[in-house]
């Protein structure tokens, strides 16, 4: 892919994603399997003491995956992990960012650590995360 | 409230099908446009036998195929509103692809509280196998329950 050897530090990851509206969480509830009616039933959400309801953090993973598979081939990708930082609210437009944080090798493959972070157009994190590539 | 006594517990293991028609909704839905995940001569030329799922969507197809979705929060009797997503990992060791079928075999690995009891930290821990036996995944969750703060 690139012509020079990868580093620590390379910027390889970024993509920006269109605001989230009620309708991709509606889609996002079905596409996925996802019923819980805390992303979809603004009764349920208050009912549960939120405000209104907020993206499922999966379709907020689903956007950094879709950002790291545009930069990384997914047959290369070994491990791909986040933790839930806070809630994405409804409106919320996202960029995913990733660099290699960490060069390796694993039984015999060259492979790299990628931290990955999902931010709200505030900078707010909204995911951190990482994955394992092979190089 | 969750206790160490869930630790070990296993649920219904869930078997999925990867159909093309819902994968399709699912990249839609996230505007995916990577022709390796729309187009099936793409996904050859990168290797797959069809078109791969995308990263995440090993997730998404245990809760489409389980006949009692949220399963483990009902046997441990929590409140599907007192919920929250904590941290989500996957592993993968072979491709899934369309036409493939997967089996998911989930058990809790670790309750933790924090905050002297406001919230319980769920580990959820998933071995995915394919229709040949092969492994293919370990997946990953862990679920925040949030027992006393809802009013």
């Amino acid at each position: 892919m690139s012509k020079t050897a990868p580093a620590v530090g390379d910027r390889i990851v970024h993509k920006e994603f269109p605001a989230i509206t009620r309708h991709t969480l509606a889609l996002y509830c079905g596409a996925s399997g996802d019923h819980n009616p805390i992303h979809v039933d603004i009764d349920f959400a208050k009912a549960s003491g939120f405000p209104d309801v907020f993206s499922h953090g999966m379709l907020v993973m689903g956007y950094l995956g879709q950002a790291l598979t545009d930069a990384v081939a997914p047959g290369k990708i070994r491990s791909f992990s986040t933790r839930f930082a806070a809630i994405t609210q409804l409106g919320a437009q996202l960029t995913c960012e990733g660099h290699i944080a960490e060069l390796l090798e694993t039984g015999g493959e060259r492979r790299a650590r990628i931290a990955l972070t999902t931010k709200d157009q505030h900078g707010e994190t909204k995911l951190a995360g990482e994955a394992i590539i092979a190089l | 409230m969750v206790d160490q006594s869930a630790v070990g517990r296993r649920f219904t293991p869930v078997t999925a099908h990867v159909e093309p028609g819902r994968l399709r909704y699912f990249f839609e839905t996230l505007g995916e446009s990577n022709p390796v995940y729309r187009d099936a001569a793409a996904a050859k030329a990168a290797g797959f036998t069809a078109i791969p799922i995308p990263p995440t969507y090993l997730f998404c197809l245990e809760l489409m195929d389980s006949e009692t979705p949220f399963e483990f929060l009902t046997a441990l009797d929590i409140d599907l509103g007192k919920v929250l997503h904590g941290e989500q990992s996957f592993a993968y060791h072979a491709p899934v692809v369309v036409g493939d079928t997967v089996t998911f075999s989930p058990r809790v690995t670790s309750v933790t509280d924090k905050k002297g009891g406001a919230m319980t930290l769920i580990v959820v821990e998933t071995e995915v196998t394919n229709q040949n036996g092969v492994h293919v995944a370990d997946v990953a969750r862990t679920i925040v329950v949030r027992n006393g703060a809802s009013s």
